[in-house]
């Protein structure tokens, strides 16, 4: 009963709660950065005017954003990695990281996507008008006028995004990579699972998200098209 | 009407129609422009009066019947079809300038993305067509910190930086509260005494008579009566017109 409320194991494995910790940081980052330029290019075919292209964007979308994470991670791991023998690098630590993000970002993209679409919606059409009839391409107009203004409009969503992704990478755990909730995993099957360890994780999650969350907030706030 | 001597016109308009499912918006309509003609459309709502305006520069499409821009037929779509925009300038009712950049910057991006100007040059032109209409001072500033006034002078500004060959004025004045409606007017009448060819949608009489060339009358769809202003507004032809006019004027 006494070792349950011991936060001793924190101390003592703090280095590799660090550690831990830090994979989930760059498994957030590398993944949010390709689940952004993703996203942005999935958006781009969902509203091109090519119809090829607007079914391949829905058909991904559609298929990743209805696939458990799990799923997607497994098949990444195990199926493309393992199976398949398409290996990233010959170090396992880094084959199993760029798996990982693979995954994660693959299924982020399809959020992205669709959190960008609905702030397209936010931007009046003649927007789009005045900047075909000044001889912009379709192209240009995405680029320079409505893509900048939907960006803006949906910061906020973007950061609840990015702070699911953050949650999100405790489940690379299946595919092999170590991040801090496999360092948690680790722990309780070596101090046994006690309420010190969980909280300490818990509060260790909580300083990544809650600063990202108001930062996105503010950043919003900031960035706001004036209509 | 053909000052700089080039006979041909620059818009020639044959046998349009368009249909709005059911609604058929334009009837069989034929219109020609000429080289630094200023053509007003006038007509009740719904009339089709934009919806010909826009189909100039395709940001309508048409259904049957050619438009014919400076000898050639409207490009379909892709870069030809931008190219012809760039060189259509249009202003619309709502302004539609680009919230998220500045006066100067919404005159400059054309210049520099399509035409391919350095940025420094485009500047210097961008300050001198404000000055221009008048709102040099705002240059900084976004558009939702100007009036409506301003806002449709720096949406000319943003046409004329292209050196367009004409100026399409979608109903330029009827979003705008009445006390700004005679500067935006002033520039339009400015841009008519300098020659630029202009095809305005409007119910301004008073523009029509000091600036028009010609007066096109549409209502249903239809191009019911053509004249110049003055005969127009004096001595309508048709009932529809007359029917028109005695409603506006007795305002």
């Amino acid at each position: 009963m006494e070792s349950f409320f011991d936060f001793s194991p924190l101390v003592q494995e703090f280095g590799t709660i660090l550690a831990g910790f830090w994979s989930t940081i760059r498994l957030t980052l590398m993944s949010g950065l390709l689940a952004l330029i993703l996203g942005t290019i999935l958006v781009a075919m969902r509203v091109s005017p090519t119809p090829v292209l607007r079914a391949a964007g829905t058909l991904y979308v559609n298929i990743l954003r209805n696939t458990p994470l799990t799923l997607v991670l497994l098949l990444c791991a195990l199926g493309l990695s393992d199976t398949l023998q398409l290996a990233i690098s010959t170090d396992p630590g880094t084959n199993y990281y760029w798996w990982a993000t693979a995954g994660l970002s693959a299924y982020t993209a399809a959020f992205v996507c669709e959190a960008l679409r609905s702030g397209m919606n936010t931007v009046p059409v003649g927007q789009a008008e005045a900047a075909r009839a000044i001889g912009l391409t379709f192209t240009q107009t995405l680029r320079l006028v409505v893509l900048p203004q939907a960006f803006r409009s949906v910061i906020a969503p973007l950061g609840s995004i990015l702070i699911a992704l953050t949650k999100n990478t405790t489940i690379v755990i299946v595919a092999g990579y170590i991040e801090a909730s496999a360092v948690m995993k680790q722990m309780f099957d070596d101090y046994g699972g006690t309420l010190p360890i969980f909280l300490g994780f818990a509060a260790g999650y909580m300083v990544l998200t809650l600063p990202t969350g108001f930062f996105f907030g503010w950043l919003a706030k900031r960035m706001a098209v004036v209509r | 009407m053909t000052e700089n001597g080039d006979a041909t016109p620059l818009v020639r308009v044959e046998n349009v129609n368009k249909n709005f499912g059911a609604l058929h918006v334009l009837r069989d309509i034929s219109l020609t422009v000429s080289r630094g003609e200023v053509v007003v459309v006038i007509g009740p709502s719904g009339g089709g009066k934009s919806t010909l305006c826009r189909a100039i520069n395709r940001l309508e499409t048409i259904d049957s019947g050619t438009i014919i821009f400076d000898g050639k037929p409207l490009p379909a779509e892709g870069k030809a079809l931008a190219r012809l925009r760039s060189d259509v300038g249009m202003v619309f009712q709502s302004f539609n300038l680009f919230a998220h950049k500045t006066i100067l910057e919404n005159v400059t991006l054309g210049p520099v993305k399509v035409r391919g100007i350095p940025r420094e040059q485009a500047e210097k032109r961008g300050m001198e067509l404000l000055e221009r209409v008048g709102i040099a001072t705002q240059a900084g500033k976004y558009p939702a910190q100007l009036s409506g006034g301003q806002q449709q002078r720096t949406a000319i500004a943003r046409a004329l930086a292209m050196d367009p060959k004409m100026i399409l004025f979608d109903e330029p004045t009827s979003a705008l509260d009445p006390e700004m409606v005679q500067e935006v007017l002033d520039v339009m009448i400015g841009l008519a005494r300098d020659g630029m060819t202009m095809v305005v949608v409007t119910h301004e009489m008073g523009f029509a008579r000091r600036a028009a060339n010609r007066v096109v009358f549409m209502s249903e769809g239809q191009i019911v009566e053509e004249n110049t202003p003055d005969e127009f507004f004096t001595n309508a032809r048709t009932e529809r017109a007359k029917d028109f006019l005695s409603k506006i004027l007795t305002h």
